[in-house]
């Protein structure tokens, strides 16, 4: 683009008579929107030349290179051939320049008064007036104008030219000649600050910069000047420029994004020259080619080609193709021929059925999920709290999800976890293991066994009656006599206390050396005797409570039964020794003292009165002893540890003895001296057991919490196992007469059950718990201890961990 | 001769099972393969009897398949076509890698296709078997087909889902079948009966679709399912439209007529444009009506008069159901999400309108004078006809659920609705919260209590919280309480004095504290085997007690609170 540029100045400087440049801005006016800005603050004389300023934008930047040099070329080769002609020949008429001059007369005139720089504005007027008449002449041509000053001769001579010209073809300059006026090149224009001139016309005499005003002037001229709206700087001279109302109305067509052309029509009809119709004559001057008549074999080749991939299945037509793809896609048919029929077919094993996903959506679940559920669904601050504590397991939460409260449908956002959930439910289908699960649909109530109302089980102790107080710790152990008028008792405190049973008052108060741990009174009629072990020794003992006659016989038996000498083997020696009191103690009603090598824990007469049995439980071997009063000897039954004996009972008929150890119970024949039965409890530490008076059934307490009744017909497991308490299981007692038992144990609590016994052996025995009583306070997580049915009445007593005794009557 | 010694586990419960490694090594397949055979085939772990012997003595927890099952599954004709589908794409990966474009095209046009037909029949032998499982089919086709396309997802798979899930409810429309609607937070729980299942399904609301932590949902194992489900939908769309002698896929019998004067560009997206609409009838293969509906015979000898009664009701209500919208029109707003709207209103017969302008389809304008009903949710409209209510859109779902049109009054534009209750409430259950609301539409006496909101209700709510109270947490201290009140009076009654013989009331209170005692001790005789079984069931009674009585204060605190506030006011 530079070294066109040059060139044309280089054709230029050669042709020197010709002065005269002109220039239209017909050729580019369409390219010239974008450089709007430039043309406004550049104009100076010739506003209309847009050309020049194009050519100054592209100096600043070649935006668009390619195209610019392209026209620049073709102008050039006009340029040349016109400086050419009129190089050679002046007269011949150069036609380019000859239409121009016309208005060049004018111009003369005032490109020779350009010098006088205050005059420049009139010039500029004078110019604008001439190019209107041109514009009549020439077709709504815009002119341009002169370019450079000129020597009135050659102006005179082209003046000439033009008058003999006439009409020319050429009669406006299309050559878009850059408008060079001064010849200092493409220099910063800041070189000429300082100087009074800018730059240097063809002539090579200065330019002269307009008188530059200071401020105030420009403001006067802005007040008093009508044209200051119109008048700008051109950068290249340096000159103001008054622009023409046609330049104004150009600028504002631009600015409105308009053709600038007034003239042109965006409307005109379109003149269709290339249409498909055949026409009469052809447009082109010459005929078709013959070869355009013949078919292409080049393009036979590729049809035949295509046919053949056609043919093959290589390539489809469209149909075919879409033929294809459907038959990809499912085709849906009638599959099921019936609703309910099935087709015999190979199927999945043992098909069990996934549960369906909505079934179990409880009631509750469901209103809260609502969009809009009533109030009580929504989570309070300590549901949120408690949802928020779960985040990390959240299979712990009430429900799935907060339950939220939209006042109108169109707030409801979508729920995020709706993929997830469908996601885990998809996952539950292919991968949950299945199987076949039976539910049961009862309610809780029908698995409770159906019996008989406690009501129709009466008579049976309901009440607390009395209270009998007077023992300072716990009460390990009571006892009634035969008639059940009245009650001994076995403390910690080492006391022995016998109660008138019915008004609950201390009769009479035995003190003993150590804790009592097991007292009983004697079961024959014809003695009155009671039974007490405690520490290692065990004393009979006449209370003289009751009849005179029966405490004084029971002396004097007891007196003649001492003379009787008996000989013990070795080894029940070493176990007991028997002794009478001394007389102190005999006056204090001790009938007979055994003292054993070890702890007595419990004492059971037989029922004739006439042995007892005693039990220490760390004995090994020798942990139960059974004595004879009347012969004032004792005998081991058992030559054998079976373990921790806990307690021994006399079979009420047979001569059978059952002995406790820590999990079983063993009855022995005493007779026979055979083991009858092994009785397996499957509990860990009996406590202690009761006999049916009967002798049929078996009750055994443990300390883990179970009473089990033993049937000892049916088998040696136990017939049922009772849970009624909560804690360790201390006393069991069967009553003598009425169908009752009662259990008492460390949670405070005495049980009175119905357990009847039939004669009939193919009838299970029947067993209705009946009353809870709670009525002793808690010790040293001790509850009850002693637990004895009155012998007539349907009464019972029961002993307590607080000291206190009680009865309770119906 | 010594027989030979049976080795172990094979018989009984050890060579039932197979674990999913062995099933592999016997399948030849890889993991992915199998899962997908899974899936379409409908094969599941079993769980065995015996753990410990199903896995051959192995302790820990196998996924254990039921040999049989394996059997099955290695006479499956998929089993080759998923080879082929491997070697397929791996020859398609080794011509992409080579820029191989005229094989890469080769490939894809014969990539293999899974044809899964007979695993439909398989697995579902009759056609109400399929009915039974389209719980799931629905709800996953309908979430699938709000999803935009995805990688793993093949392209088309949306676009079937929802040619046909509006294929299904067009059929819900034509046969009416719809029987309840719930508006969850979650999405639109509909409920109908098909040939006597009972099919639920949830759409969810607008904007379902998110994008996944990786980690946290597959969408490729989701696919998979969708693909079995698609065909299962579809065949069962096809058996359930020519039920009801109409024409699949669905046609218009009036489409030429009404349009004939456009050219139409391309009709398939037009008719399906309409389909999406649900607000056309769609055309019929003949004119004879199938008579469904036979009436309850009288004379069937059931023992329960009270039962027939009351399957006599019931259809009755269904059949006021069916015509529940019947000669009412609607006009739905723009704010109102217009696909579940359309199509209740047109289950039940109504005639349903929107804006030309957001979806095609629209019958009529908004200035129609004959418009009953505008849907609108929204507090306020500028222009409003008087010849028509201006209700939001929860009554469309409380009328359904209801089975009769509910006063419009409660629920007309602006006002504050009335709670939204669950249709799905389980009806066996005796111990369950019901909200005072649900308790009103069993007993219309209550609604008035509401109305008024007396204080009536509360009070006796209060009674029986109280009671509640009694029952559950102070009996025993109180029965400490009284037996030490007795003692008392047996201590005063010591003296001896001759007072005028009083007449005692049983104590009704004190009768049931005894009931109560004495079922406790009979309690402690359930059988050993069923103890923990009742201890878990009273447990759960138990909690649902506590539930209940937390609901029940709460809702009490909420009234209590609201009182307060319009007194305020």
């Amino acid at each position: 683009m530079g070294n066109n540029r040059k060139r044309k100045i280089d054709i230029s400087k050669q042709n020197k008579e010709i002065e005269v440049k002109e220039e239209t801005s017909e050729a580019e006016e369409d390219s010239a929107d974008d450089q709007l800005l430039n043309t406004i603050t550049n104009e100076e004389e010739d506003c209309s030349d847009s050309e020049g300023e194009i050519e100054d934008s592209e100096d600043e930047g070649d935006q668009h290179s390619e195209e610019e040099s392209e026209e620049s070329d073709f102008n050039i080769s006009e340029d040349s051939e016109s400086n050419d002609s009129e190089g050679s020949d002046g007269s011949s008429g150069t036609e380019e320049n000859s239409g121009d001059s016309t208005e060049e007369e004018e111009e003369d005139s005032s490109s020779s008064e350009i010098e006088e720089a205050t005059e420049e504005k009139e010039t500029v007027e004078n110019k604008q007036n001439s190019k209107k008449d041109v514009k009549k002449k020439v077709f709504r041509e815009r002119k341009t104008e002169v370019k450079t000053l000129k020597s009135s001769t050659i102006n005179e001579k082209l003046k000439e030219k033009s008058e003999s010209a006439g009409n020319n073809e050429y009669d406006y300059d299309s050559s878009d000649e850059e408008d060079i006026r001064n010849t200092i090149g493409n220099v910063p224009k800041n070189w000429y600050n300082e100087y009074k001139h800018f730059g240097y016309d063809w002539d090579g005499k200065k330019i002269i910069k307009p008188e530059a005003g200071d401020h105030i002037d420009e403001f006067l001229k802005k007040m008093e000047d009508p044209d200051f709206w119109r008048t700008v700087k051109d950068p290249q001279t340096g000159q103001n420029v008054i622009l023409s109302d046609e330049d104004i109305q150009i600028i504002k067509r631009i600015k409105a994004g308009k053709i600038p052309d007034v003239s042109f029509d965006e409307y005109a009809p379109w003149i269709e020259w290339f249409t498909r119709d055949v026409m009469q004559t052809p447009l082109r001057k010459f005929p078709e080619h013959k070869r355009s008549f013949l078919p292409s074999k080049d393009e036979a080749k590729k049809v035949s080609k295509f046919v053949h991939a056609l043919k093959m299945g290589w390539i489809k037509t469209r149909e075919e193709a879409a033929l294809l793809r459907a038959k990809k896609e499912p085709q849906f048919y009638m599959l099921w021929q019936t609703d309910d029929q099935a087709e015999e077919m190979r199927r999945i094993h043992k098909h069990i059925p996934a549960p369906k996903s909505f079934t179990n959506i409880s009631a509750f679940t469901t209103h809260a999920e609502s969009y809009n559920p009533p109030s009580e669904y929504l989570f309070d601050d300590r549901e949120m709290k408690q949802w928020d504590k779960h985040k990390d397991a959240p299979w712990k939460r009430k429900l799935h999800f907060v339950p939220q409260k939209y006042d109108s449908l169109r707030q409801v956002p979508s729920y995020k976890r709706y993929i997830k959930e469908r996601f885990l439910r998809c996952l539950d289908l292919y991968l949950c293991p299945r199987a076949i699960k039976m539910k049961i649909n009862i309610d809780p109530e029908d698995l409770v066994p159906k019996l008989p109302s406690p009501k129709d089980l009466q008579p049976f102790p309901t009440t607390l009656s009395v209270e009998y107080k007077g023992h300072t710790d716990m009460v390990r152990t009571i006892s009634t006599d035969k008639m059940g008028q009245y009650l001994l008792s076995g403390s910690d405190d080492g006391t022995v206390k016998i109660w008138e049973v019915n008004t609950g008052r201390c009769l009479k108060t035995i003190k003993m050396d150590d804790i009592v741990r097991s007292v009983e009174w004697c079961p024959n009629n014809a003695l009155s005797l009671v039974l007490i072990a405690s520490g290692k020794k065990v004393v009979l003992i006449n209370p003289h409570i009751g009849d005179y006659l029966v405490c004084s016989k029971t002396d004097s038996v007891l007196q003649e039964a001492s003379k009787i000498a008996s000989v013990m083997s070795e080894r029940v020696k070493s176990t007991v020794e028997w002794s009478q009191p001394e007389d102190a103690l005999y006056k204090s009603g001790v009938r007979l003292m055994l003292t054993h090598f070890k702890d007595v824990t419990q004492v059971t007469w037989h029922g004739k009165g006439d042995y007892f049995a005693s039990v220490m439980p760390d004995g090994q071997n020798r942990s139960v002893l059974i004595s004879q009063i009347s012969r004032q000897s004792s005998q081991l039954p058992l030559t054998k540890s079976k373990g921790l004996v806990q307690c021994v009972l006399f079979h009420p008929t047979k001569p059978c003895l059952f002995v406790a150890t820590q999990r079983n119970v063993r009855i022995y024949d005493l007779v026979k001296q055979t083991l009858v039965k092994k009785l397996m409890t499957n509990s860990k530490w009996i406590s202690t057991m009761a006999i049916h008076p009967a002798g049929d059934n078996l009750l055994v307490g443990t300390y883990d919490r179970k009473v089990l009744w033993f049937d000892l017909d049916l088998s040696t497991k136990p017939y049922q196992v009772l849970r009624l308490h909560g804690t360790a299981v201390r006393g069991v007692a069967y009553h003598k007469r009425y169908p009752l038992f009662a259990s008492g144990s460390d949670d405070r609590s005495l049980i009175i059950s119905h357990g009847m016994v039939y004669n009939d052996l193919l009838k299970n025995p029947l067993i209705v718990p009946l009353k809870r009583l709670e009525d002793h306070q808690q010790t040293n997580d001790f509850g009850i201890f002693g637990v004895h049915f009155h012998p007539l009445q349907p009464w019972v007593f029961s002993s307590g961990a607080d000291g206190t005794i009680k009865l309770y009557s119906n | 001769m010594v027989s030979k010694k049976k080795k172990k586990f094979s018989s009984g419960e050890g060579a039932k099972y197979i674990s999913r490694r062995a099933a592999l090594r016997k399948l030849q397949v890889s993991l992915r393969e199998f899962r997908r055979l899974c899936i379409l085939k409908g094969i599941y772990p079993r769980e065995p009897r015996n753990r410990k012997k199903a896995q051959k003595g192995d302790t820990g927890i196998k996924t254990l398949y039921h040999i049989k099952d394996i059997q099955f599954l290695l006479h499956e004709p998929i089993i080759w076509k998923l080879r082929d589908i491997k070697t397929g794409s791996k020859k398609i990966a080794k011509a992409r890698a080579l820029k191989d474009y005229e094989k890469i095209h080769k490939f894809n046009n014969s990539y293999p296709v899974l044809k899964l037909d007979h695993i439909v029949k398989e697995r579902y032998p009759t056609f109400i078997d399929a009915l039974r499982d389209l719980d799931d089919c629905l709800t996953l086709c309908f979430l699938f087909s709000t999803f935009p396309s995805m990688k793993h997802i093949p392209r088309d798979q949306s676009q079937l889902c929802r040619r046909l899930t509006t294929e299904f409810m067009h059929y819900i429309i034509e046969a009416g079948v719809l029987r309840k609607v719930f508006v969850s937070i979650k999405g639109y729980y509909y409920q109908a009966e098909i040939k006597g299942q009972t099919v639920t399904w949830i759409v969810p609301h607008h904007f379902s679709f998110e994008p996944q932590n990786r980690a946290e949902v597959d969408f490729k194992l989701m696919s998979i399912f969708v693909e079995f489900y698609i065909v299962m939908l579809g065949f069962v769309n096809f058996r359930l439209y020519h039920s009801l002698n109409l024409h699949y896929p669905p046609k218009f019998p009036s489409l030429s007529a009404t349009n004939i004067e456009k050219q139409l560009v391309d009709e398939d997206v037009f008719v399906s444009e309409r389909v999406a609409a649900l607000n056309y009838s769609i055309a019929k293969n003949s004119n004879d009506i199938v008579e469904e509906d036979v009436a309850i015979d009288d004379f069937c000898n059931e023992d329960d008069p009270e039962k027939l009664a009351e399957a006599k009701k019931e259809a009755e209500s269904i059949e006021n159901l069916k015509t529940l919208f019947k000669g009412l029109k609607f006009f739905l707003n723009r704010e109102v999400p217009r696909e579940p709207i359309v199509f209740m209103l047109r289950c039940f017969g109504g005639e349903v309108s929107w804006d030309k302008l957001l979806f095609v389809g629209a019958t009529f304008d908004e200035n129609d004078e004959s418009i009953t009903h505008q849907i609108v949710d929204r507090p306020s409209v500028d222009n409003k006809y008087t010849s028509r209510y201006y209700v939001q859109p929860q009554w469309i779902f409380d009328s359904i659920n209801n089975r009769e049109l509910m006063p419009v009054k409660k629920y007309f534009m602006g006002e504050i609705l009335p709670p939204h209750l669950s249709p799905f409430t389980n009806k066996g259950l005796t111990d369950i919260y019901m909200p005072l609301e649900e308790r009103a539409l069993h007993d219309p006496t209550l609604l008035e209590e509401i109305h008024k909101k007396d204080k009536e209700a509360e009070d006796s709510e209060k009674n029986d919280i109280a009671e509640n109270n009694d029952d559950d947490h102070i009996d025993e201290s109180e029965s400490d309480i009284e037996s030490a009140e007795e003692l008392q009076e047996n201590d005063t009654k010591k003296k001896l004095s001759v007072a005028p013989g009083k007449v005692t009331k049983e104590d009704p209170q004190q009768k049931g504290k005894e009931a109560r005692q004495e079922y406790r001790l009979r309690e402690k005789m359930v059988k050993n085997k069923h103890k923990r079984l009742y201890k878990s069931m009273m447990q759960n009674k138990l909690e649902r007690k506590k539930e209940i009585w937390l609901l029940r204060k709460k809702r009490r605190l909420h009234e209590e609170a609201k009182n307060e506030k319009n007194q305020k006011s």
